[in-house]
């Protein structure tokens, strides 16, 4: 590829991501009342995609082979048994991630 | 002026420690990408100016394979709001919440990828801060963590050594308190149970990396549904 071609194929990611990102303020302006439906998804959706979000962050976990995911489901347990004990956004992150780089270092 | 300068120091401040997982996570995830870009041979003038433009991580990796083939921006296009379509989401959850904050929006919308949009959408924040600001320092902040670990693994890619492993953990434990600070504040579990279980099928049935739009469509299918019994019982979350 040419430096010219490279250009337009980052612009062309750029702009497929902003597609994606403004699409919906674009359909649905400000000043305009938003159909009730939308607003339905709009309220319902946030949980939905929460979930989404940690089945992404795990999806390149293979349960057959390697480790059977067992590094990621105990730091998962010591994640949600942290925050449910002391509701420390930042200690449950941090707890769960030395967690698992002790896991991955050490033992797996 | 004096009191517009202790609005954004008051919305900073706030904002700060939310971003502090991401600060590890982009940091890390950021100069792996830029070492993957030194490794393929792209001198750090690409992930460093990739990763302010695009700012959506596991599509800049697409990207740089992009790069390496057969020049097809089509393709490149439509690869690209496949693997973002997920964005969507956010933006129709965001819709409420980025009212009124002004020409800030522009970049809220610009700058919202996973990490900003969970903190964005979920974040309780005091009265006393200017909401708008608050969600414009998240996003500048997680920007420059991404930008900041991409340059820095861009420029000096072949003489990091990995004593890190696990740390990209840190964007998963983030997730999981996001949504189990959901859980704990929603009456009902049937949009959060949804969005796992439809997102778990999916990835078995379709695979890691063509799961995500059946995972979305299966979500808003499910949701469609169950809208009149969710309505009735008040608002979901």
């Amino acid at each position: 590829m040419t430096l010219t071609e490279r250009i337009i194929t980052i612009a062309m990611v750029v702009l497929g991501t902003m597609l994606t990102r403004f699409l919906p303020f674009l359909l649905f302006p400000a000043g305009k009342e938003t159909p009730k439906y939308v607003r339905y998804l709009g309220t319902v959706l946030p949980a939905a995609v929460f979930g989404l979000l940690v089945v992404y962050s795990l999806r390149g976990v293979s349960v057959l082979t390697g480790s059977h995911g067992l590094p990621e489901l105990t730091s998962i347990a010591v994640v949600a048994a942290l925050h449910l004990w002391k509701k420390q956004m930042l200690l449950s992150i941090a707890g769960g991630t030395i967690c698992y780089m002790l896991l991955v270092q050490f033992i797996f | 002026m004096k009191q517009k300068m202790q609005v954004l120091g008051k919305a900073f401040a706030c904002a700060f420690p939310f971003t502090v997982p991401i600060l590890a996570g982009f940091l890390f995830l950021g100069m792996t990408y830029g070492v993957y870009m030194n490794a393929l041979g792209f001198s750090f003038w690409y992930p460093m100016l990739m990763s302010v433009t695009i700012f959506a991580g596991s599509v800049e990796f697409v990207a740089a394979n992009l790069l390496l083939g057969a020049f097809n921006p089509v393709q490149a296009l439509a690869l690209t709001v496949m693997i973002n379509a997920r964005h969507l989401f956010y933006g129709v959850s965001m819709l409420d919440k980025f009212r009124g904050t002004g020409l800030k929006k522009l970049y809220l919308i610009f700058g919202m990828c996973d990490e900003t949009f969970s903190i964005n959408c979920s974040a309780v924040i005091p009265d006393s801060v200017d909401r708008g600001w608050f969600m414009f320092f998240v996003t500048l902040l997680n920007h420059f963590y991404w930008f900041a670990g991409a340059t820095l693994g861009g420029v000096f890619g072949s003489l990091i050594s990995f004593s890190t492993e696990g740390l990209d953990f840190v964007m998963v434990a983030m997730f999981v308190v996001i949504f189990l600070n959901q859980w704990l504040n929603e009456k009902r579990h049937v949009s959060s149970l949804t969005g796992l279980a439809v997102s778990l099928v999916c990835l078995l049935v379709f695979g890691a990396d063509d799961f995500i739009i059946p995972a979305m469509l299966g979500i808003l299918l499910l949701l469609t549904a169950l809208r009149a019994p969710l309505e009735r019982g008040g608002r979901a979350q």
